[in-house]
């Protein structure tokens, strides 16, 4: 590792800049991200909050330029990782100097995201190979021993050349994070690296990832359906809806003090032990049709504060406080 | 993993033993005596030919009679050809084996990239093209392909022979005919399920930490698609070397297949008997070999 990874600590290592990535049907076309911003800073977890379709996944694999072939395809926006935009890269720099080197991923599932057929060693050594870092079996054999290690693997080198389906599913989770941290990347995505684990095994992986990123100073991206590990792993929280955020800022802010309905929604969505309710609350409703999004605020539909402006006009990104932006009309009218 | 062969190796012997009991039995239905004596024979003389034949005896004795004998090695002699049956399936088994083994080649060559390049650049000319292929080939019998090779190939442009087994060239259009239907059908498997595994978490796993997309394609999601690849492979080689027959008389290949369907014809029992047990060797043979290859291929399969 670098001697000292916190000195670029608080740079930021990703700026999204008003990113489009639209999927394109025979039926029509889905604005699944559709203007987003954000940055992620060194050292920093950034938690991308939202229900199933609101465009985390496809922001995050717009990052890394893989998303789904034919059909998604980043219209415009900028995308910089460590001051390089990816966007006006090909496919061929892509991988040999982006994926892997400067971003990786941790992906959802552990049970499925490794390649059954083959060992841990080989998987795991990709990483190694295809980017000319290490050179000979041996030397990627010991790199892959030490990487194990560094995700908490016992005896790494005797489980070295075991398959995917002798590890259990928080081991097989160690093992792909240890492929996404092999080269030192600057920039990582967990996309809801723990909903498919038990409880108990989520605290150990969200453990492990603090630590990596004490050690390395990566950034990480942490995209989860759930505010509650949200609030344990995240630095700074972004709330998307329908395509694009709605409300971004410290987690402390967001928790404490939120200022669009929707996470307000969100958070009254949390259960509670101790409150009692006869029914878990939910938003009522739907997310809108994103082929057909609605031109004002794409929550509007959905909002016990809706007003005739909102169905019109979509509400513009304010500060609330400093670091924290909410697009809802709501809030420039009380603040 | 020896007890799996073991149980493996006697369950292939109870199958060839059950396929020798029903072609025994079949065999027997019609009486061979009428065809191989003039027609003008005395009931003498068929009941004579009868005895000497054994046809007289209880069908079940004759069985175990049967079995007594061919465990020594002896299947008797072809009524037809008047020579020991073994020794003649024994004479045609290479040119049967080295045309199936053509085939599959064929098959394989020519599916292995269509089925991961169509998959792969999906919906473009290629898939389409690979597609359309696919289908005219499921829909073309192989009597048909091998007609019309020899019409075009051998006798308008006379590239190559038509017929016989002389050499590499006599090979090519029997291979061709032969593999046509499993290019397609195994195409089609492939395609699919090289979608499925390009479209899996794994795949985007290994794209992500950026390992180059031919890695990708032809190492990591190939090997996830072999599995049903060899199993169908194991169907279709055996399929070709015991029902090879149609193409063996189209390209008068010197093969087992035609041997047995002229066996047949001929009422010769005792070469059809030989015939039909190599085809059930073959087929238990081939069966453990694709079983056996499961473990190489797929780690999570273990014989235990």
């Amino acid at each position: 590792m670098n001697a000292d990874p916190q000195a670029k600590a608080g740079q930021p290592v990703l700026k999204v800049d008003d990113l489009r990535t639209h999927i394109f049907l025979k039926r029509g076309t889905v604005q699944a991200v559709d203007g987003v911003s954000f940055h992620v800073n060194a050292g920093e977890t950034l938690g991308l909050v939202g229900e199933s379709g609101s465009g985390k996944s496809m922001t995050s694999l717009s990052i890394l330029r893989l998303t789904p072939k034919p059909g998604a395809r980043t219209v415009s926006g900028r995308i910089e990782i460590d001051g390089i935009n990816v966007l006006d890269l090909d496919e061929e720099t892509m991988v040999r100097d982006i994926r892997g080197k400067l971003v990786s991923m941790i992906s959802q599932d552990p049970m499925t995201s490794l390649n059954p057929v083959f060992s841990i060693g080989d998987q795991v050594g990709a990483a190694f190979r295809y980017h000319d870092l290490v050179q000979g079996r041996s030397a990627i054999r010991e790199a892959v021993v030490n990487v194990l290690r560094r995700v908490r693997i016992p005896s790494p080198e005797r489980r070295l050349d075991d398959f995917p389906h002798q590890y259990s599913g928080g081991m097989r989770q160690r093992v792909v994070s240890a492929m996404a941290i092999a080269c030192s990347p600057k920039l990582m995505i967990a996309d809801e690296p723990t909903s498919n684990l038990d409880v108990t095994i989520q605290v150990q992986i969200i453990r492990l990832l603090r630590e990596i990123q004490k050690e390395t100073g990566v950034g990480l991206i942490f995209i989860t359906h759930d505010m509650g590990v949200a609030a344990n792993i995240c630095d700074r929280v972004a709330v998307m809806y329908a395509g694009r955020i709605v409300e971004i800022g410290d987690v402390e802010t967001i928790f404490a003090n939120p200022s669009h309905p929707y996470t307000q929604g969100l958070l009254d969505s949390i259960p509670h032990l101790g409150r009692r309710r006869e029914r878990l609350y939910s938003i009522p409703g739907n997310p809108p049709d994103m082929q057909n999004p609605p031109s004002g605020c794409r929550f509007a539909a959905r909002c016990p504060h809706v007003m005739d402006k909102c169905r019109s006009e979509y509400p513009p990104e304010t500060t609330v406080a400093p670091g924290h932006m909410a697009a809802c009309w709501l809030v420039g009218k009380s603040g | 993993m020896l007890n799996y062969l073991i149980k493996r190796i006697l369950q292939g012997v109870i199958s060839i033993i059950g396929a020798s009991a029903i072609i025994f039995a079949i065999s027997r239905l019609d009486d061979p005596t009428l065809l191989l004596l003039p027609i003008d024979a005395t009931p003498e003389m068929v009941e004579n030919l009868r005895q000497r034949l054994g046809l007289d005896l209880p069908i079940v004795q004759q069985y175990l009679i049967f079995l007594g004998n061919a465990l020594q090695g002896d299947f008797g002699n072809s009524y037809r050809w008047e020579q020991p049956a073994l020794q003649l399936i024994l004479d045609r088994l290479p040119a049967t084996l080295e045309l199936a083994f053509a085939g599959l080649v064929f098959a394989l060559a020519l599916a292995i990239p269509f089925g991961v390049l169509s998959a792969v650049y999906r919906d473009s000319w290629f898939d389409n093209f690979a597609k359309l292929f696919a289908m005219l080939g499921q829909a073309m019998p192989n009597f048909w392909v091998g007609l019309l090779l020899i019409l075009f190939v051998s006798v308008n442009l006379g590239w190559l022979p038509a017929f016989g087994r002389e050499g590499f060239d006599s090979l090519i259009m029997p291979a061709i005919a032969l593999g046509w239907y499993p290019v397609a059908a195994m195409t089609r498997m492939l395609r699919s399920t090289m979608l499925d595994v390009l479209d899996s978490d794994h795949v985007r796993m290994a794209r992500a930490i950026g390992v180059p997309n031919r890695v990708v394609v032809w190492k990591y999601a190939l090997r996830n698609a072999a599995v049903p690849l060899v199993t169908m492979l194991g169907i279709y080689f055996a399929n070709m070397l015991s029902g090879a027959f149609v193409v063996e008389v189209i390209f008068a290949w010197p093969g087992m297949g035609r041997m047995v369907v002229e066996a047949m014809f001929a009422r010769d029992f005792p070469l059809l008997q030989v015939g039909v047990l190599f085809s059930a060797i073959l087929f238990v043979v081939v069966n453990l070999l694709v079983d056996l290859s499961y473990g190489v291929l797929d780690p999570r399969i273990r014989h235990d």
